[in-house]
């Protein structure tokens, strides 16, 4: 059984939470070049940066829902997508915004989506990154964990029937590897060889509930021998780990050797969603990974010790403020849908459904949408029995 | 025209669209070198291939995702469930994945999932079962439930070509019981569309799958003794229902027996009694009435399994009460 990159042993029922950042391997790519070494750098950058602007928007009340952040975890989204091709697909969780958008999402079609626009990519249908574009090459999620292993089994299962050389990538965490539907997909992916990725992004919590309460397994990747696939680890807060243990696998796929199972071990500094105030997490965690292990600074150094001057970096980042601002700009112009395109598109044929006919001829119900007090807050006091 | 079974014409369907159209594959437990549990996948595997019918693990959540998935690249892959009681193993996948996914995402997902259903046949409480109910009131699927052998094959044939998911049930106690004649040609039967079975004016039974023939004995029996004059509808589409056909028996007869062999609490007629009274209060003569299975698990012994299910004497008996009323 392959088990390649930095992969580590671990005692039996001995699983270690994410408390302790990884020790930080550093191994020069022999692949990517500057200018990628640099794309590599802006989307990272784009993806922290449009989340920090999304927390502006949601405290303004201009998201509609919750929101998800992915701080922390930028490389390990990044460097994983980008080992893929124009041609291959790949299926984000709720923190793979990075990925997205490496494969080609736009920051105003994020926006548009938090914001529940009328032209945003589901017509404000669905939330936040809930959402995918086949051209594009990716496949939105939904919120029941793991059910997108066997729907990307499926992708890659007609990619090899059609000989094509495409590759797919699904990404779980932690959590979703308790699911029945993770062991069903990548067990099935497995016997058909389909050309499947299946990373598991490890960043110690499900939730509120750590990894050790998810599974007595040492380390991810020692469930992979059990599916007689090859395994990838790779420390997911570095880029370049991350790339070059993703491609191995990608590459792996694409000669026709089935599928592999790449763990990531990263971080969430950030809770579940935005409310979530994280009072599970030991005191001091947060911080020290903040400190010690923070992607984009460690990315940061790397690129500097190898030459590349602060005004290129500059340049990026500035870059990547104008683009998000004109980005807002844009989304914040786009109306709220029009209430009976909720009754369209449900089936091909027909292709609408009738509204009720308590609701026949009204365009709308409500006159306006606003929040009242307390609502959507979970903190918000409980109101006294009246 | 030689008559073929109700299963043969199923599988007619299977191969004809295969045929057809090179994006159209088939996945299941057992499905290849062994034909399938009731053979109906027989000859696939030496016609198309391995790569075109797939024997796949025991993992029914897997088996549909990535039918789900194929579907979103091109394809139009044919699940068997082996039993359809195994569908609520996939339950999720078809309700929150499949049935979602052009409303949310805009992803086509032309597939179907087949599987013998039904009781009748002493197959206890996990090889009889009629869950169409649950997946009906799921908007973004849709049922058909066949009860003749042309219906079943062109019925395949609009699943197989339709632009979303179907959820093709098929009666395991028709399988090899029920003959009939295919028509001619492409035969292609709409999904959506009721059959008129029998025509009459004094009552009316809607129903489908296999009490159709329940209903058409009652009517023979009370033509023969009572001089009743019964229609029978076979609504062969669950989702979406023939409203229009629904409306028209109604207000022909004006007094109508619902008859299914599903649970009665959350079954089918209780849906279709809600819209006749909403739609054709002013017709009726007498309350809509339900013949259905006693809401128990479906036991092995016959002694108890004909007990609980619904009988040609039970479907006497109710139009006998609708017409004195």
């Amino acid at each position: 059984m392959a088990r390649m990159g930095t992969a580590r042993s671990g005692g039996r029922g001995t699983r270690k939470n994410a408390a302790t950042p990884p020790a930080a391997v550093q191994e020069e790519s022999v692949t990517l070049s500057g200018a990628q070494r640099l794309e590599l750098y802006y989307w990272m950058r784009l993806t922290r940066s449009l989340e920090e602007r999304l927390v502006n928007l949601y405290r303004q009340t201009k998201v509609v829902g919750g929101l998800f952040r992915s701080l922390g975890q930028e490389a390990d989204a990044v460097g994983s997508a980008y080992a893929l091709e124009r041609g291959d697909v790949l299926s984000p969780l709720i923190r793979n915004l990075g990925s997205m958008l490496v494969k080609g999402a736009t920051p105003v079609e994020i926006l548009k989506q938090y914001m529940a626009k009328a032209d945003s990519p589901t017509r404000g249908r669905e939330l936040n990154i809930h959402f995918g574009d086949t051209d594009r090459g990716f496949i939105g999620q939904i919120s029941p964990l793991g059910d997108m292993v066997p729907v990307m089994a499926g992708v890659t299962l007609t990619f090899r029937m059609r000989n094509e050389r495409r590759v797919g990538l699904v990404y779980v965490g932690d959590g979703a590897t308790s699911t029945g539907a993770f062991h069903e997909g990548i067990n099935f992916a497995a016997v058909q060889r389909c050309p499947l990725v299946v990373v598991v992004e490890n960043n110690g919590y499900a939730y509120s509930t750590p990894t050790n309460k998810q599974t007595l397994a040492a380390q991810f990747i020692d469930k992979a021998p059990g599916y007689g696939i090859a395994a990838e680890q790779a420390d997911g807060n570095d880029v370049i780990a991350t790339y070059e243990a993703t491609k191995r696998a990608v590459d792996r796929a694409r000669r026709g050797e089935g599928v592999t199972l790449v763990e990531l071990i990263t971080y969430r500094r950030k809770g579940h969603a935005e409310h979530d105030n994280q009072s599970y997490v030991p005191a001091g965690e947060i911080e020290r990974w903040e400190r010690e292990n923070d992607p984009i600074a460690r990315y940061l150094a790397r690129l500097r010790e190898s030459g590349v001057s602060d005004e290129t970096l500059a340049e990026i980042d500035a870059r990547v403020i104008r683009e998000i601002d004109e980005a807002t700009d844009l989304a914040e112009q786009s109306g709220a849908p029009e209430a009976l395109d909720a009754l369209r598109g449900i089936y091909a044929d027909p292709a609408a459904e009738r509204p009720l006919w308590f609701r026949e001829g009204k365009g709308t119900v409500v006159d306006a949408h606003e929040r009242p007090e307390g609502w959507g807050t979970f903190d918000a006091p409980a109101k006294g029995a009246d | 025209m030689a008559e073929i079974t109700y299963l043969e014409a199923i599988r007619e369907a299977l191969f004809e669209e295969m045929d057809r159209d090179a994006n159209v594959f088939c996945l299941g437990e057992d499905i290849g070198a062994y034909g399938g549990a009731f053979k109906m996948t027989d000859g696939l595997l030496e016609r198309f291939g391995e790569a075109r019918v797939v024997d796949t693990p025991i993992s029914e959540i897997a088996i549909v995702g990535a039918a789900a998935g194929a579907a979103h690249m091109g394809m139009r892959p044919v699940v068997e469930m082996q039993f359809i009681d195994f569908i609520a193993n996939a339950y999720d996948m078809l309700t929150n994945y499949v049935a979602t996914a052009r409303y949310r995402a805009f992803l086509p997902t032309p597939m179907v999932v087949r599987g013998p259903s039904g009781g009748y046949v002493r197959g206890g409480p996990f090889h009889s079962q009629n869950p169409e109910a649950g997946f009906i009131h799921t908007p973004g699927l849709k049922v058909v439930y066949p009860s003749t052998a042309a219906d079943a094959k062109g019925l395949m044939k609009a699943a197989i070509r339709d632009d979303d998911c179907v959820l093709f049930f098929e009666h395991k106690y028709l399988y090899r019981r029920i003959k009939g004649e295919m028509p001619a040609g492409d035969h292609v039967v709409p999904i959506g569309k009721a059959r008129l079975a029998r025509e009459g004016t004094d009552v009316s039974i809607i129903t489908y799958a296999a009490t159709v023939y329940k209903a058409l004995e009652a009517a023979e029996q009370l033509e023969r003794e009572d001089g009743l004059s019964v229609e029978v509808l076979d609504l062969r589409s669950l989702a979406p229902l023939d409203d229009e056909a629904i409306d028209a028996t109604v207000r022909k007869t004006n007094r109508v027996l619902i008859l299914h062999e599903d649970t009665r609490t959350g079954g089918i007629a209780g849906e279709l009694t809600a819209r006749i009274n909403e739609r054709c209060f002013e017709w009726l003569d007498a309350p809509v009435l339900r013949v259905t299975a006693h809401d128990v698990p479906l036991p092995y012994a016959p002694s108890l399994e004909d007990f609980v299910l619904p009988q040609t004497a039970d479907v006497v008996l109710a139009v006998r009460r609708l017409s004195a009323y």
